[in-house]
């Protein structure tokens, strides 16, 4: 196997990319799964996708587009959910499909060839600059840092939001930055994974590693690793077998979670049930 | 009561075109130990929600421990006050063990940016130890049975030293065997740390007897208040739920019977 292509910087770039990326995607998708919000990944993802193209559209950057869109959506679905007026599925499902409709709205509007847009919908990871991967390692470290710093609040708002609040933690603003991240989070995604695929980056390592593991901890941990995995098995099949890389990732994302749902020691019986069962005999 | 830790006037809370407290005045003094009862939709809840400034008021006040409970003070003041809720459905696979859900209850008390101590977490091992549940502590709290989670809330909310205690229905959904360890240990919590309780309940059978104050509710309002001796009689009971006792009695019986 010839591997000099990995020398070239191109490539470099993608590696790079792909583990940043696979960090904080992954990371906020321990949230999205044990929230039991996995709409939540893909309105986000739709909504980034909207704003982008309005910025191709009016001719500004598209990053900027996707960010604001994103949390203009996060504002909008917090306090929907929050309120109890609507479900939390209910409102992302009401959001998604406006953020669709906006999106196909913007490409039709759009002048000329539809490239550009066809790529934030793909994802081109090897196309990623230095810029990119500086806005990919920001993310990467702002997600990081604040689960490590946060992690007693998000894991109590996570385990059950009503407790969280009655214990005297500050649970909607915890709630409401979950959103923002994730807003964040995919945006500066959409050009490297794509608006159709990143869904899956956020949801399958965390599900993966959701069945491998009763420590949060863990689970983020796991989650990470599973993550910058898919992204780096991904660019190696795209390579080998010249097919694009957004795909490759996310099918090797999705491999990775039937592993770990086949293996997962949640579907065994434990040694305290034997030790229970054996007790009351 | 020159001693109140708990001061409602005149409490009304709307929820869009419902209104769930007419006006309510309580006040309950330190150490008492108060059952609310009431039918569905008496405003139970919503009393305690007030009480731990999670509700909202739309006219009256309440003090709590001496403050006004206002919008801006409730995260202080919920970590003076323990809140144990219904049983909840809790993800049977959330990676989370039974420590690690009791120590939440340090989390307000800790603050932003401090992570548990040794000290949380002796004090997380003393109140399992209290309900009885120091067998269990590794195990993932999804695993256990609406019992044995309730006395992990129990343990949480204990671990929280609060000041104030406050039960929303804590045995509703148990089994007879469960509610009764339940009841006779939340009393003893009560009695051994000197604590001001207030237990909610719509189940006659799962009103602490032990209880100094009764306090029935209805449609928004309290219709009664007193000793439990005075205050429990068919009569009134039979008003509360708009239905005879006896008759309660009678289809219990036959539902038993069948």
């Amino acid at each position: 196997m010839d591997l000099s292509i990995f020398s070239y910087q191109f490539m470099q770039n993608a590696i790079l990319s792909a583990f940043l990326g696979g960090i904080a995607c992954s990371t906020i998708g321990v949230f999205v799964v044990l929230m039991h919000m996995p709409f939540i990944g893909v309105c986000m993802s739709h909504a980034a996708f909207a704003g982008a193209l309005l910025g191709l559209w009016l001719g500004f950057n598209p990053l900027v587009g996707a960010f604001a869109v994103c949390l203009l959506s996060a504002a909008v679905i917090g306090p929907l959910a929050d309120r109890g007026e609507l479900s939390p599925e209910t409102s992302l499902g009401v959001i998604f499909s406006l953020m669709l409709g906006i999106a196909f709205l913007f490409m039709g509007l759009m002048p000329g060839t539809k490239s550009g847009a066809l790529e934030l919908l793909w994802g081109s990871i090897l196309t990623n600059t230095r810029d990119d991967i500086i806005l990919l390692a920001v993310v990467a470290i702002i997600v990081v840092g604040l689960v490590f710093v946060f992690f007693k609040e998000i894991q109590a708002t996570i385990f059950h939001r009503n407790i969280a609040l009655s214990v005297g933690l500050p649970a909607t603003l915890i709630l409401y930055g979950i959103l923002f991240l994730t807003g964040a989070t995919v945006t500066t995604s959409l050009r490297s994974i794509g608006g159709l695929l990143i869904f899956s980056l956020i949801l399958n390592p965390a599900a993966a590693a959701y069945q491998l593991t009763y420590s949060m901890k863990r689970m983020f941990l796991l989650s990470a690793a599973f993550g910058v995995l898919s992204g780096w098995v991904g660019l190696l099949f795209s390579y080998l077998f010249n097919i694009p890389s957004g795909a490759t990732i996310v099918v090797t994302s999705s491999v990775i979670f039937m592993i770990a749902t086949i293996l997962s020691p949640k579907r065994k019986v434990k040694g305290w049930q034997v030790k229970t069962v054996q007790e009351r005999q | 009561m020159a001693n109140a830790v708990i001061n409602i006037e005149n409490a009304v809370v709307s929820y869009r075109e419902d209104v769930a407290l007419r006006g309510v005045s309580l006040k309950v003094e330190s150490g008492e130990f108060v059952g609310i009862i009431g039918p569905n939709g008496a405003g139970k809840t919503t009393l305690l929600t007030i009480v731990n400034g999670l509700g909202k008021l739309l006219r009256g006040q309440v003090r709590v421990l001496g403050n006004h409970v206002t919008p801006g003070n409730g995260h202080s003041l919920r970590k003076r006050v323990g809140y144990v809720a219904q049983v909840e459905n809790i993800d049977p696979r959330m990676p989370m063990n039974v420590r690690e859900v009791v120590m939440i209850g340090r989390y307000g008390v800790l603050g932003l940016f401090k992570r548990p101590g040794r000290h949380d977490w002796k004090i997380v091992d003393e109140m399992l130890d209290m309900v009885g549940m120091t067998h269990l502590a590794q195990r993932p709290i999804g695993h256990l049975s609406g019992g044995e989670q309730q006395r992990v809330a129990i343990a949480r909310c204990l671990a929280q030293e609060p000041e104030l205690f406050l039960l929303d229905e804590p045995t509703a959904s148990l089994d007879w065997k469960a509610q009764t360890e339940i009841l006779e240990l939340v009393k003893w919590i009560h009695d051994s740390r000197n604590l001001t309780t207030l237990f909610v309940t719509h189940d006659m059978g799962a009103l602490p007897l032990a209880c100094d104050r009764v306090v029935l509710m209805k449609e928004g309002l309290i219709e009664a208040e007193g000793h439990p001796d005075k205050l429990l009689t068919n009569e009134n009971l039979s008003r509360l739920y708009d239905m005879p006792i006896s008759s309660v009695e009678k289809k219990r019986g036959e539902a038993s019977l069948v």
